[in-house]
């Protein structure tokens, strides 16, 4: 990291506003922005600072080798977007259409191999009227208004975000550079200075070697950081500034989608959303959205407060996709891309400090994601605008971005908005799950159904307080000498526990096709087409090798979209393997020990760092 | 001396990307091509690099790169080539699917080179790829080589090294593994790369920065190209047959995977 790095000559150059990360809320703001820079006559609204004469010099800066390389099947009801757009034809951004359809259905477990408790029973009973035998499911017949996304539309991110960037770029004011991470705000007491990039031409472990450039210092009046919630740079200010009193990140969850084609003949018409409930585990929610074109955008999420310390992500997607609910659509279709994200699900109770001297904070790292109507996209987008249209302002009346002016406008508009309105009544509403899932999902209709007035109670614990030992989660299933058996027979090949705890529980062997179920590493090479460039540093470091040798269970490993991390054998720090990780931040919460100098923080450290998916239709 | 080197490059789909022929109401074409991410053309990108480092260590020397592709596309690409080598964009709009005439091509890009305002013909490099990702030859940069009257010519260039007296040594790929060295007394002339020897530079912000004050306007000047498609026709597109089989072995030794992936290749 480069505070333990010996000082070197770095380049500097100046821009007017620098922004990380080019996701949905950076594509709001610099929308917002780029149309407003010049004034009808063709002057700019305001003299840049740093290149005097011209307009305002606006650079954004995307770790990821292209800007459509994020991850997320997006429904959302896009009223943010909408406004932005307002003659928005989806048939002009790839991948697109307006929601159709939309249905919830219980999945019953066709193995008996799941966890289910009393209350969740108690549910699946409760939806036998409603069960259909031949695909294992009750549909529910009522789907509560915070749920429904009618009218919506259905996007990829990735081009979503291919098409709001060219429109951007054309304009021909505001830059983009992907291919750039960002390695640390520059912070100069209270104020952030700018951001710092990333060295190239080092090794591994941080060290110069040869083509040696370090990171260059880009300074700006204003740093927008929206790099999401496992940004370096967010993560970093958090750290240098604390998170306001009472809020903290403590839910999280990792999305692992697909895009697939449709085998013909399948009858899901475009626009149709399915989210599913109960199966594979009850934690583990799923959803499929079809494209246009015979696509679909299929894909589960699986949440921090799955207490299972072994808990997989692909696994437990091969098993969803292979549910008859899911099945009878899926099956011969092919995996065109593939991919994972970090969810940060704390939503407005993990706000932090949105502005402060010279940076605003906006998006997903910004507390947006609506946890109860599961929205965020939209949401992180309307956060952007909002950002963009308060620096237009003071951009015109010639004032500082200093920490009160941009109170006073971004701040202010967003907590009049219905962006705070909605988080406000979303903020409660998953604190349920943190007791269970029967729990979770009664706490959630009742904060939607009376509008945040009522909620369950929870008790929100670290990510790492949580995670449970292997003999406590699989007690009365699996006998601790068996567990003991499996750890002895894996760790010395360097694999992971969870197939053999699955396959004990009767998980069925994956049989795969070599199209749709393909093993984890085809899913890295064929459908997110992973790359990582040469001369950065490993970006996911273990901040105290000592708590990892008294780690009870390697969950980091376990989790990992891609198989980047793996358990070593010769040693109690697990191995990483930087050209396979997808970025997804998975590992910076799934870690049973708390970091040596930040208890709300984990053991693992995710920094800057280079390459992850090479794919643009997620 | 120094040199005029101009680039003949454009962008291909990411060779990662599952690319799927079909016939399109123009003719074949690339299933989904304005949704997959692009690249510079890797051949393409050899010739760059080369050209930003020979004009680095030849004082006055400038580098252009003559593009003729799809103008949103060209605009994304651009933005990770410009990090990587200073060099001024001239665009022309027109697709690069890989399935448009060469000789068009060669015609289009020779336009394009001759609409250089400041441009030194008697200084003049061209350069290009041996090999193209989406055109499968050489031929577009031979071609433009002939337009421009440029009668030195080298395919499957690996090393160019200028002598103390401005002559020039030229490494080239030929048949059976060989290579032949030829010296060059001046420029002009035209050399399709191979690989070369330098490797992907970093990206460099400032780079960047300097780049984007030809790039921005070069493309939103960009005239559609000329192609005709006269006297050309695609009779046959398919894919390369891929096989792929997947399964898992826990106790193989090397020697016995190695083994079975010699009988698998041969079938």
């Amino acid at each position: 990291m480069s505070d333990q790095q010996p000082e070197v000559e770095r380049m500097s150059m100046e821009a007017d506003i620098v922004c990380v990360g080019y996701g949905p809320a950076t594509a709001g703001f610099l929308t917002t922005l780029g149309r407003a820079l010049m004034n009808e006559d063709g002057t700019p609204i305001a003299d840049s600072a740093s290149m005097p004469g011209m307009p305002p010099q606006v650079i954004c800066y995307e770790r990821a080798d292209d800007i459509g390389f994020g991850v997320s099947g997006i429904v959302t009801k896009g009223r943010g977007i909408r406004q932005s757009f307002p003659d928005l034809d989806l048939s002009q951004v790839p991948m697109a259409c307006e929601v159709t359809e939309e249905k919830i259905a219980y999945l019953y477990d066709p193995y008996g191999a799941s966890r289910k408790s009393m209350g969740m029973k108690l549910m699946e009973t409760a939806l036998l009227p409603f069960k259909k035998g031949e695909t294992l499911s009750a549909e529910l017949p009522y789907i509560p208004p915070f749920l429904k996304k009618h009218p919506g539309m259905l996007l990829s991110m990735g081009q979503f975000m291919q098409w709001t960037g060219a429109e951007v770029m054309s304009q021909g004011l505001i830059q983009i550079w992907p291919g750039t991470p960002v390695a640390e705000p520059l912070i100069e007491g209270t104020r952030v200075a700018g951001v710092r990039l990333a060295d190239q031409g080092v090794k591994k472990t941080g060290e110069p070697d040869t083509g040696f450039m370090p990171g260059m210092d880009m300074k700006a009046r204003l740093t927008v950081v929206g790099d999401g919630p496992v940004g370096p740079i967010g993560r970093k200010l958090d750290q240098e500034f604390g998170l306001p009193r009472g809020k903290h990140q403590r839910e999280w969850a990792v999305g692992m989608k697909m895009v697939v084609n449709l085998p013909e003949g399948c009858t899901l018409k475009p626009g149709t959303v399915l989210h599913t409930i109960g199966f594979p585990e009850p934690e583990i929610f799923g959803f499929l959205y079809v494209y246009p074109d015979n696509m679909a955008s299929l894909g589960i999420f699986v949440p921090s407060w799955f207490d299972c310390p072994v808990r997989t992500s692909y696994r437990y997607l091969q098993h969803w996709m292979q549910h008859p609910y899911i099945w009878q659509h899926v099956k011969g279709g092919t995996m065109r891309s593939w991919g994972a994200k970090s969810l940060q699900e704390s939503g407005r109770r993990g706000e932090p400090h949105l502005v402060g001297d010279g940076w605003a904070r906006i998006g997903e790292g910004s507390g947006t994601t609506n946890v109860l109507t599961g929205s965020g996209v939209d949401e992180a987008w309307t956060s952007g605008v909002q950002l963009g249209q308060a620096v237009i302002g003071l951009l015109r009346e010639g004032k500082n971005f200093t920490k009160d002016n941009l109170e006073a406008s971004y701040v202010t508009t967003r907590r009049a908005s219905w962006l705070e309105e909605e988080a406000r009544i979303a903020e409660k509403s998953r604190d349920g799950f943190t007791k269970g899932t029967f729990r979770g999902l009664i706490g959630m209709a009742l904060s939607g159904l009376t509008k945040g007035a009522l909620n369950l109670p929870g008790d929100p614990k670290r990510p790492h307080e949580r995670i449970l030992t292997l003999e406590e989660y699989y007690q009365g299933k699996i006998s601790g000498a068996r567990i003991a058996e499996i750890k002895k027979a894996t760790k010395p090949n360097g694999q992971t526990m969870h197939d053999a705890l699955m396959d004990e529980l009767g998980w069925p062997v994956i049989n795969y096709d070599g199209s749709l179920l393909v093993s984890h590493q085809d899913a890295l090479l064929l459908g997110g087409k992973v790359q990582a460039n040469h001369g950065y540093a490993d970006h996911v470091l273990f901040a105290d090798a000592k708590k990892c040798s008294v780690c009870h269970s390697p969950v980091c490993a376990e989790v990992c979209s891609g198989q980047a991390i793996t358990v070593n054998p010769d040693g109690p720090v697990p191995l990483f393997d930087r050209e396979k990780c997808v970025h997804c931040g998975a590992c910076m919460w799934n870690c049973t020990q708390a970091h040596p100098k930040d208890a709300e923080k984990t053991n693992v450290e995710f920094v800057a760092g280079s390459g992850g998916l090479h794919s643009a239709e997620n | 001396m120094s040199y005029h080197i101009v680039v003949c490059g454009s962008i291909v789909p990411d060779p990662l990307q599952v690319l799927e022929p079909i016939v399109g109401p123009t003719g074949p074409a690339l299933k989904n091509e304005m949704m997959l991410p692009a690249v510079l053309d890797p051949w393409a990108g050899h010739a760059l690099f080369e050209a930003a480092n020979l004009a680095k260590n030849v004082p006055n020397s400038k580098v252009w790169l003559v593009a003729l592709g799809p103008k949103a596309k060209l605009q994304q690409v651009m933005m990770s080539v410009a990090q990587k080598a200073l060099f001024t964009l001239v665009a022309a709009d027109g697709p690069a699917s890989g399935f448009v005439d060469a000789f068009d091509t060669a015609a289009a890009l020779t336009t394009a080179i001759e609409g250089i305002a400041d441009l030194d013909r008697d200084k003049m490099l061209l350069f290009g790829g041996w090999q193209s990702a989406s055109r499968g030859t050489g031929a577009t940069i031979q071609m433009v080589g002939e337009r421009l009257g440029i009668v030195n010519q080298f395919q499957g260039v690996d090393k160019l090294t200028v002598n103390a007296d401005g002559s020039m040594d030229i490494l080239e790929r030929i048949e059976g593994g060989s290579y032949l060295t030829s010296r060059l007394s001046s420029a002009p002339a035209a050399m399709g790369w191979a690989t070369g020897e330098l490797p992907e530079p970093p990206n460099n912000p400032q780079v960047g920065m300097m780049n984007m004050k030809s790039i921005m306007p070069a493309l939103q000047q960009a005239k559609p190209a000329q192609l005709t498609g006269a006297g050309f026709k695609v009779e046959n597109v398919a894919q390369p047959k891929v096989m792929r089989q997947t399964r898992i072995e826990k106790d193989m030794s090397t020697d016995a995977i190695a083994q079975e992936i010699v009988a698998w290749i041969k079938g």
